[in-house]
């Protein structure tokens, strides 16, 4: 493809957008498309640090039920992505719709798991404790977690098999540990739809295979799914949807459909050198 | 009551109520804003004699709460532009605040009824003198009143809102996402430092203020893996360390307020040094045991696969161990009952020996 010279510095090929503006308007797929809003509906929203946009004039509307990915190499605003979709950082134009209503009315059916490097794991208190942290937003203001609250924790706990660690102090566990409390954690939020940023960041094999196999019980559950992913070669494993972003969106839909050579090249410009051999560089050049 | 025990009790509550603030400061890594909040409420407290001519201690605090968000603000203001590092922004305006306090006093002593050095090092000597009078009756001490609500409404906050402050203070954008509005809470917290800074302040200045605010809560950080237990130990260590500088003041005839803030530092050297777990001592003998283990665990290996035995001197040139290390890690194997030293100086492994190599990771 003549564009993928082109693309460098995540200049995105008009067709491209055109392509991407159809899909994310109306999304393709299952015939059994779910009636009801979309579980997260972007519009044209752009987020700014410092007057230096860092989104710009993203456009997209999630499946529900479904696994999403959003890709794209670092800084090119995954997270602020999320944040922006959970009312974390100011928006300088556009909006962002949960289930049809602003964030700050669906609270209650949204899950969140932040990048594991953004808090202080030196913090004093337990695992079962931070878990018991998901039961909060439905506590709600002044009432303590009690047993029940705890109760749900463990459970939550025991689902991503850390039962043992309950009382563990959150520093002394391993970086993949971490991670799944943290998704523990999600899970005691009992929520529709889970935001989670970079889930697979620096965790164990075991680790990592338990979280994909708890995405797709979430998924059979008809939850959905929105998921910052660093790892190309399995994004295709793991996922049903892909958003390829780069400060802009470059693509977005079924993976089998975006998740090609040229996206790829349009989303990391010359960086992706070292996908070569990895199983996305023959899926894509399969796709091409 | 007898001066001594007016300025114990004084102390120590200038420990509990700035504990109580300070582990929060401690737990969001802001001691910076400690110390600058304590030091910019000056330009509060003389804004406020100043311009109203009042001495009421509600004002003053109101005024010094005000500068204290102002602080705050600012630092964040400035922050917020990414142009300068947060402890930078922290350095350009406290200095600037403090200052225009200090030159108001300096300029307007008859106005403003303070001198710098009290503001500094406080005078908690005095406060035995200085007594409240209520709609013309002797209501006691002046700080009793003061420390002790400042305490009271510090509990009661924390106390009140102890799972939002404990998720806003691990978690911001989590608790931002709960709808905990973990700004609000930073802001409050801030208003209280800076409240609880100046009722402090008055009888022990802004030095030792720092010092309360921040060093129990430092200490009891290492004692603890429980948020509660360290909020309880750090008032504990403050109000007791308080009451220790009295005595340690009156036997080498010093100053008060710096002797309290000499226990609360030795206090936390010796948390620092000998905390159970996270002491600096703790740390090292833990090293020292994964290390021996280590070394074990490479011996068995090494002689399982050397089952006709192996001397000393080959197991040290192998690892790399000196004489000395060599020695003790065989010889602890020895006590054991896991390796055995033959008549020929050849080491070979037990039954027990067998079994343990067997466990080692990796084989
Ligand atoms: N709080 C912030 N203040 C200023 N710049 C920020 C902030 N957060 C992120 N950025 C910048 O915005 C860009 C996008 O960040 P982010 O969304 O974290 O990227 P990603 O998650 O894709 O790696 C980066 O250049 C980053 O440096
Ligand atoms: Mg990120």
């Amino acid at each position: 493809m003549s564009t993928v010279q082109t693309s460098d510095l995540g200049v995105i090929p008009a067709t491209l957008v055109e392509s991407q503006r159809r899909r994310s308007a109306a999304p393709t797929g299952d015939e059994t498309v779910a009636t009801g809003p979309p579980p997260v509906e972007i519009r044209d929203l752009t987020v700014a640090y410092h007057e230096r946009p860092v989104l710009w004039d993203v456009d997209l509307t999630v499946r529900p039920g479904k696994l999403t990915a959003i890709v794209g190499p670092n800084g090119a605003g995954k997270s602020t992505l999320i944040k922006a979709a959970l009312g974390l950082v100011p928006v300088a134009a556009g909006w962002v719709k949960i289930f049809g209503e602003p964030f700050a009315e669906q609270r209650r059916l949204v899950a969140y798991i932040p990048q594991r490097g953004s808090v202080d794991w030196d913090f004093p208190t337990d695992a079962l404790d931070v878990v018991t942290m998901g039961r909060y937003g439905t506590l709600g203001w002044f009432r303590r977690p009690g047993k029940r609250e705890r109760q749900i924790a463990m459970d939550k706990l025991r689902q991503v098999g850390m039962a043992d660690f309950a009382r563990r102090q959150i520093s002394e566990l391993s970086g993949g540990q971490q991670q799944r409390v943290f998704l523990a954690r999600a899970l005691a939020q009992e929520a529709d739809l889970y935001f989670m940023d970079e889930p697979f960041a620096g965790v164990d094999a075991t680790t990592e295979r338990a979280i994909v196999e708890l995405l797709q019980e979430l998924r059979s559950q008809g939850k959905t799914v929105v998921a910052v992913h660093h790892d190309l070669n399995t994004v295709d494993d793991y996922f049903d949807d892909v958003a390829l972003l780069n400060v802009r969106l470059v693509a977005y839909g079924p993976v089998d459909d975006v998740f090609t050579h040229a996206n790829l090249h349009a989303t990391y410009g010359g960086r992706i050198g070292f996908l070569s051999g990895g199983p996305a560089e023959t899926s894509a050049a399969v796709a091409d | 009551m007898s001066i001594a025990l007016v300025i114990m009790i004084t102390g120590a509550l200038v420990g509990a109520s700035c504990a109580i603030v300070g582990t929060f400061l401690v737990l969001r890594r802001m001691s910076m804003m400690g110390d600058a909040i304590s030091h910019s409420v000056l330009l509060g407290i003389v804004a406020v004699f100043f311009f109203t001519g009042s001495r009421s201690p509600i004002l003053a605090v109101l005024g010094a709460g005000a500068v204290g968000l102002l602080t705050v603000s600012l630092v964040e203001l400035i922050y917020r532009t990414g142009r300068v590092k947060e402890d930078a922004a922290i350095g350009l305006v406290f200095p600037a605040l403090f200052s225009i306090g200090v030159i108001l006093v300096s300029r307007f002593p008859s106005a403003v009824h303070i001198d710098v050095d009290h503001v500094l090092y406080g005078e908690i000597t005095f406060v035995a003198f200085d007594r409240l009078t209520l709609f013309g009756v002797d209501a006691g001490y002046r700080s009793f009143w003061l420390l002790g609500a400042m305490t009271i409404v510090n509990a009661l906050f924390v106390l009140l809102f102890f799972k939002e402050l404990k998720l806003a203070t691990f978690d911001r954008g989590f608790a931002a996402a709960l709808g905990f509005a973990p700004t609000v809470i930073h802001y409050a917290l801030m208003a209280l430092v800076s409240a609880t800074t100046v009722v402090a302040f008055d009888s022990v200045g802004a030095i030792l203020v720092v010092a309360m605010l921040i060093v129990p809560a430092a200490a009891a950080y290492l004692l603890t893996d429980r948020l509660l237990v360290m909020l309880g130990l750090a008032v504990a260590i403050g109000s007791g360390s308080a009451i220790g500088g009295y005595w340690l003041a009156r036997w080498i005839d010093g100053s008060i307020a710096a002797a309290m803030a000499v226990v609360a530092g030795v206090v936390f050297v010796a948390c620092f040094l000998f905390a159970p777990r996270h002491g600096l001592v703790a740390r090292y003998v833990q090293l020292f045991t994964v290390r021996r283990a280590f070394a074990r665990s490479l011996l068995l290996s090494h002689l399982r696969l050397h089952p006709g035995g192996v001397s000393m001197e080959t197991i040290g040139e192998r690892f790399l161990w000196s004489r000395r290390m060599t020695s003790n890690v065989v010889t602890a194997a020895v006590q054991d009952g896991l390796v055995t030293d033959s008549p020929a100086r050849r080491l070979t492994l037990t039954k027990l020996g067998s079994v343990q190599a067997q466990q080692v990771p990796g084989h």
